[in-house]
């Protein structure tokens, strides 16, 4: 059985009992554990279902890797599908659940795929489920989607919060095993800003576990030596629990911080992003193991080599009593000794290498363990879990030599280097036939924006698998880095590692090697989808032969493990199946991250009120205590209405449309965009940029102007304000004002760069109120100051001045058809001034109003509205508004484009009114329908409503709208569709519904 | 061919699996052809197919630079609606949403089409009145869409949160025969039933050159050698601009990365595709369980299919305020495709100024859901010279005449 041994493991402190629960069964482990270690100790070898199959399966590895040992851990809300216990850190009151079975985990009703398994090979449900065919929909799809997915969906909102940082360092060193910490060293000694990061909360990696000799010490004395003395170096931080999720172009590289998940009753942050800068990148990733190929391979109980030696090592559990070893390398032998050494039973290690190890199988013969050269395992015996093998030779087809009873089977099939950081961002890999294993390419790295290498592989991610190598390896790869970011110091020792000599693996990808259909069909690759040996084979045989068709087709791979165990093992059979060389099948690509990292994490703090900026005026504050329904307007938040008591939203835009065309309204205007442009070009700039002529305006008037896009078509609209000789003051919409802004500078950076010409977004630098209604002048001559008479300041001109002691700027312009000043001043003084306007107007029967009575305002009136009657698709000239193009002009942006035949076309559908036959509002987005269809079946239309809306001066639905040949059509009836199949009658009218001949805003 | 079904699935199961055929037979580059399509994704196996089934043209080679189904067809988020604002859009994409429906029984290979429904959430007062002028329009275009209110959003989508406290949800555009299907089944179908009529499917072929003669295509230099055709579809999406190159004509398209990543797999909790176009992100949920997640492009022109970690922030972040339980779940995987965007964001279908030569492409970044009409109008198209009525307002020569196409009033997401 899985028992915690007498032993003690490296990392658990077995002064400190845990407690926490699996499956709602109260268990006991140690500060230091993983819940799988934990879970270890306790005999729970199940610890969940297979995707497919639903196979029980247990923990194969002890890191990142483990495909099997998935749970739901937590509740409400910090409750988490898919947490990979191999990476859990055991904490007091920890809570998991199983995932992937009903009703148990012990009797799972799904295993009957288990049993239907030859039913469902590879690919089966692209050949199945096709008739009939609503059944797929309604039946097929539902059942296979409710057998599919792991994890429970996680209900509540997150309880935790997340933040980023953001850093740049010269030399980044990912993995903090002997390498990383030989290359963080080396590269910390030259003064260059390092990091150094670990993704487990220990260092050492694997060195810690195997104890080489370095320097003279112990691995684990050499790491706390190097650790200290980085610790010592002011430009060197370091940091575990710490993964490098992604290597991105330009040395961008994002790591993923687990702060609080080994501690969630701390206060905090759970994750932290970082978002790195690094001049230079050592990957010291390390290397995962891989498992071997045989039938059998994935019953709880089987794991690989170096994971069975990691839990009695580190962790002090022995996961089987009995436990059998089965390899190609000599590697595996250290997991025997190791066994041995803590008293545990090692029946057989059986080699498949026809000559057998080399002075580890010796070591391993001298303590009387039984040493089994050229043999394999044949298949394993069990259910829930193992109890023996079949022993086979290697070289055959599975004949049974023998049974022995074990329960526990350590594979290895050699090393694979994790290449996955280098790979990210273009780094190119090479085969190493000797050591059988994908490797950096060192010749092929990825480049940074100067073209040079930007990333080092080091240590045994670098294919350097003995001591020696991988941490001289590493020095060189972090004093390779500091000089590349420019730091070099005077060398000093290379580190040195002792190693015991080993003989070369046999590459093993089928174990035996001419195993039959019967034991390739129960030969897992990838465990948690359920892959096996022969579902590659089938894929191969029906011409899936890339392997990203293979891959896509059998599903290898693509589990949360994303093929850390499967991918090498997947291709070699793919190889093998297509009688062609493993280099030649390539790998698919490796995409970040490494492991799955948090959405909340990449969230960051941006939630809720931090989703987006809140954009406020000066004058928000008093729309909010005000009962204002506010919209969003792009990152605004602008009052729609302000809603009386006992008001529905309707009754408020009516009051107040009423109240500002009857007394005077006030409107916060601040939102709109106001840009200066200023400069010696500044006018001939502004010629280009409008379809009107503004050099010409004068000093203190004012112009509405248009801007075009290139392909001609009608971007934004507003008021032009002359303020001097040299200075424009550009108002724009709301939504427009930074697009503009960008705009032109847009142009003015990359066309017409020699142009003098400054341009300074002003939008919320001052409050802009306008006060409209027929008795507007009267509030503002109440107020006291300048001269705001018609004389002094006519229609469509500005001034500077004072009004009721506030510094202002007031614009004659009018939005509305009625009597208007816009009134600027310092953002500062905005809510005293709007307070000073509310209390003057108190008299004259001031009311403010929202977005939405402005609309009705504006369309009483015939205004346009950009979004409305624009949608990227309309020209001025489809809105009447030919008039506001100069025709002086030789060019202007949209002018060549509005010359191409379409848009010069007497078809264009053009601006009209439109009114309904009965007084009713036409629906928004009605279409007017036309005689017949189109070739392609379609009803044919002849134009479409742009604005609608009930107005309450009118007291009837008014609208806008673009009609085929509108303007010549006045008093014709069309068929406007009401949205159910049934039309509406609507007039064809003039846009103009109030004040045509513009009396009143010229007064 | 042998027949896809439960009962062969059953006689294999008997035989160990031996029994089964390539799905698509590996294939030589023949000496001529009638008709060359440069590209085997989904446009262009789909083009291929079409020209075979409904045009009697059989002598078909499609020639693919890499591995069929490699670029964005197996690449994107599967997304298949067909709600479009523009008649001529709305025409070809309910065409090929129509095709989607009875595509598994067409091609006799389960595609996956899943119309689970589709919705397009309206969080401001100006998305409302666009998505109502695109159900007015659809109403008129034989689409069936409809607007519906905020408690039914919730309904259709439990997971959503529709009172955010910026964007709340108003409302959305409803397709319920809108949904996705599995994109490589895409390809691998059209393939297979494009082999079984004897076309050649040629994969690590790529195209190095046209050849012309007096003004037509008479052929294409590859790295198989060259081969002699008729007739030449050009159908390469992000690499159009290279192949239009070789063909002596300019193109208005430029080349952009989209990225979209996937969670870990949960189990099913999502039921319908929802667009969030205001926050920018869509999501549904494969059959898998894997959370299926889109965003915008990159702002800069690139061929590298990788992509700048910004916007996948963006995009959870989005996602994040409008499916607040997927906070906890974790990104499994990103990825990017190169997509080609016209100037208008629309396709071109049309003839080139090179004889014989056609090009299907700037599909940007909603091609999947177009692929079977796309094929279509694209084969019709080929057949016969001369663009159909689902193709004809998708002219190259539309920009010229300022006959633009623009669905960015619609939806200003990429999709």
């Amino acid at each position: 059985m899985s028992t915690r041994l007498s032993t003690a493991g490296r990392l658990i402190d077995t002064a400190k009992p845990i407690k926490f629960s699996f499956n709602g069964k109260t268990l006991q482990g140690y500060a230091g554990d993983t819940l799988a270690s934990a879970l270890l100790a306790n005999d729970q070898l199940l610890v969940g279902r297979s995707f497919k199959y639903h196979r029980p399966r247990g923990v194969v590895a002890a890191g990142a890797e483990e495909p099997n040992g998935l749970v739901n851990l937590g509740s409400n809300g910090t409750f988490e599908p898919n947490q990979r216990i191999t990476t859990t850190e055991l904490f007091d009151g920890l809570s998991a659940t199983s995932q992937n079975h009903w009703p148990s985990l012990e009797f799972d009703v799904g295993s009957i795929n288990t049993h239907l398994a030859r039913f469902l090979p590879a690919g089966f449900y692209y050949k199945m489920f096709i008739h009939p065919r609503p059944l797929w929909k309604h039946v097929y799809e539902p059942f296979i989607r409710q057998s599919a997915g792991l994890g429970k969906a996680p209900k509540d909102r997150d309880a935790d919060t997340y933040e980023h940082f953001n850093c740049t360092v010269d030399v980044l060193v990912i993995g903090g095993g002997i390498a990383g910490l030989a290359a963080a060293a080396e590269a910390g000694r030259t003064g260059a800003r390092v990091l150094l990061i670990e993704q487990t909360a220990a260092w050492g990696g694997r060195a810690v576990v195997d104890q080489p000799t370095i320097d003279g010490q112990t691995a684990a004395d050499w790491v706390t030596t190097t650790l200290a003395g980085l610790a010592a170096m002011e430009n060197v931080d370091i940091r575990t629990r710490t993964m490098g999720a992604g290597v991105y172009d330009h040395g961008y590289v994002l790591a993923y911080e687990r702060l609080r998940d080994h501690a969630p009753k701390a206060s905090g942050p759970r994750h932290r992003l970082w978002r790195i800068r690094a001049r230079q990148i050592v990957t010291a990733t390390g290397a995962i193991e891989r498992p071997l190929s045989f039938a059998g391979n994935d019953l709880p109980g089987v794991l690989l080599a170096s994971a069975v030696r990691d839990y009695a090592v580190n962790f002090g559990v022995g996961i089987g009593d009995r436990t059998v070893i089965a390899t190609n390398n000599d590697d595996a032998y250290r997991t025997a000794l190791a066994l041995h050494d803590a008293g545990l039973q090692v029946p057989v290690i059986l080699d498949a290498r026809a000559k057998g190890g080399g002075e580890l199988a010796d070591q391993a013969r001298a303590k009387g363990i039984r040493v089994e050269n050229g043999k394999a395992i044949a298949s394993v015996k069990g259910g829930k879990r193992v109890t023996g093998v079949s022993v086979c030779l290697q070289a055959g087809q599975g004949a049974v030599l023998e049974e022995i009873s074990c329960d526990c089977v350590a594979m290895s099939g050699g090393w694979s280097p994790v290449v996955h950081l280098w790979s990210h961002c273009g780094g190119k890999l090479t085969w190493d036939e000797a050591q059988a294993m994908f490797r950096p390419n060192n010749d092929r790295p990825p480049t940074g924006a100067d073209g040079e290498a930007m990333v080092i592989a080091a240590g045994t991610a670098n294919g350097h698998l003995y001591t020696a190598e991988a941490i001289a390896d590493g020095w060189s790869a972090g004093r390779a880095a500091a000089h590349a970011a420019g730091f070099t110091a005077k060398p000093e020792a290379i580190p040195d590692g002792s190693d015991v000599p080993e003989l070369p693996l046999t590459p093993v990808w089928m174990m035996p090697q001419g195993a039959g259909y019967d034991l390739r069909s129960k030969s897992w690759l990838d465990f948690q989808n359920d892959v096996k040996v022969s579902d590659v084979q089938l894929a191969a045989q029906e011409g899936f032969e890339s392997v990203e068709h293979a891959k896509r087709y059998t599903t290898l791979g693509m589990a949360t493990d994303q093929g850390k165990l499967s991918n090498i093992n997947g291709l070699a059979t793919l190889s093998g199946a297509l009688n062609i060389p493993i280099p030649s099948v390539g790998t698919t690509t490796f995409r970040p991250p490494y492991t799955p990292i948090s959405m909340g994490a990449i969230a960051g703090v941006a939630r809720d009120d931090l989703f987006q900026p809140i954009r406020k005026t000066p004058i928000s504050g008093w729309h909010e205590s005000n009962r204002a329904d506010f919209e969003p307007v792009g990152q605004w938040r602008r009052p729609y209405a302000f809603v009386h008591k006992g008001e529905s939203v309707h009754d408020a835009v009516k009051r107040e449309v009423t109240n500002t065309r009857t007394n005077v309204g006030l409107l916060d205007a601040s939102t709109l965009g106001k840009i200066l442009v200023k400069g010696p070009d500044a006018g001939r700039f502004l010629d280009m940029l409008y379809t009107n002529m503004m050099s010409n305006l004068a000093v203190g008037k004012c112009r509405y102007g248009l801007m075009c896009s290139e392909n001609g078509f009608l971007m934004d609209d507003g008021v032009v304000a002359r303020i001097d000789d040299d200075t424009w003051l550009c108002h724009t919409t709301t939504g427009g004002a930074d697009r503009i802004h960008a705009w032109m500078e847009d142009w003015l950076q990359c066309e017409w760069w020699d142009w003098k010409v400054y341009t300074a977004n002003l939008t919320e630098q001052f409050a802009q109120i306008a006060v409209v209604g027929p008795k507007a002048r009267q509030v503002l001559e109440k107020m006291g100051g300048m001269d705001v008479s018609k004389e002094a300041l006519p229609f469509m001109q500005w001034a500077d001045g004072t009004i009721g002691g506030f510094d202002a700027r007031v614009f004659r312009i009018s939005f509305s058809g009625e009597l208007s000043y816009e009134i600027a001043v310092p953002a500062s003084q905005g809510r005293a001034f709007w307070d000073a306007l509310l209390s003057a107007g108190a008299e004259f029967g001031m009311m403010p109003y929202g977005t939405e009575c402005l609309h009705v305002l504006r369309a009483e009136k015939g205004f346009i509205m950009i979004g409305d009657e624009t949608d990227g698709t309309v020209i001025p000239q489809d809105l009447n508004l030919g008039w506001a193009i100069s025709k002086k002009k030789d060019d202007y942006l949209g002018k060549r484009a509005q010359e191409r035949s379409h848009m010069a076309d007497p078809n264009r559908w053009k601006l009209v009114g439109l009114e309904t036959l009965d007084g009713s509002v036409i629906p928004d987005g009605a279409y007017a329908v036309a005689e017949g269809m189109n070739p392609n079946g379609q009803r044919n239309t002849q134009g479409r409503v742009t604005s609608t809306y009930f107005s309450p001066t009118l007291g009837k639905g008014i609208a806008m709208g673009l009609v085929l040949h509108g303007p010549d059509r006045m008093g014709e009836v069309i068929e406007m569709t009401k949205g159910d199949g049934t039309y509406i009658k609507a007039r064809i009218v003039d846009q103009v519904f109030y004040d045509k001949a513009g009396e009143k805003q010229d007064v | 061919m042998k027949r896809y079904s439960v009962f062969a699935i059953a006689r294999e199961a008997m035989r160990q699996h031996t029994g089964w055929d390539r799905a698509w037979a590996k294939a030589t580059p023949k000496k001529k052809y009638d008709a060359i399509i440069v590209g085997a994704g989904g446009h262009g196996l789909a083009t291929a197919y079409y020209l075979g089934k409904n045009h009697g043209i059989r002598n078909v080679a499609i020639l693919e630079k890499g591995w069929l189904g490699g670029g964005n067809t197996g690449r994107n988020t599967t997304i298949i609606r067909s709600n479009y604002l523009q008649d001529p859009s709305a025409a070809i994409y309910e065409k090929a949403r129509s095709l989607y429906e009875t595509l598994s029984q067409d091609l006799n290979y389960n595609v996956m089409f899943s119309p689970r429904g589709v919705m397009m959430l309206a969080q401001t007062q100006h998305e409302i009145r666009g998505y109502q002028r695109t159900a007015h329009a659809n109403s008129l275009q034989g689409v069936t869409t409809e607007f519906i209110g905020p408690h039914k959003v919730k309904e259709l989508c439990p997971i959503i949160n529709i009172d955010g406290p910026r964007y709340p949800v108003l409302g959305a555009l409803w397709q319920s025969r809108g949904g996705t299907a599995r994109h490589d089944a895409v390809a691998w179908g059209y393939a297979r039933a494009c082999s079984d009529m004897g076309m050649d499917i040629i994969q690590q072929c790529e195209v190095t050159g046209v050849r012309q003669a007096n003004g037509k295509v008479v052929g294409v230099d590859t790295t198989q050698g060259s081969i002699d055709c008729d007739k030449l579809g050009i159908v390469v999406a992000g690499h159009t601009g290279v192949l239009a190159d070789m063909a002596g004509f300019r193109l208005p398209v430029e080349s952009l990365c989209l990225q979209a990543l996937v969670s870990e797999p949960i189990k099913p909790c999502m039921d319908v595709v929802v667009m969030a176009n205001t926050v920018h992100g869509y999501m549904s949920q494969s059959d898998k369980g894997e959370m299926v997640i889109g965003g915008g492009t990159d702002g800069f022109n690139n061929y590298t299919q990788r992509g700048s970690f910004h916007h996948i922030e963006e995009t959870v972040r989005a996602l994040v305020e409008t499916f607040p339980m997927i906070s906890r779940l974790k990104m499994l995987r990103q990825w990017g495709g190169i997509v080609d965007m016209t100037g208008d964001r629309s396709p071109i279908i049309s003839k080139t100024p090179l004889g014989n030569c056609f090009v299907n492409c700037g599909w940007g970044t909603g091609g999947f859901k177009a692929i079977p009409g796309s094929g279509w109008a694209m084969a019709d198209l080929m057949a016969k010279g001369e663009p159909g009525p689902l193709a004809a307002e998708f002219s190259m020569w539309r920009f010229r005449e300022g006959k633009f196409i623009d669905e960015s009033v619609a939806a200003g997401v990429a999709h």
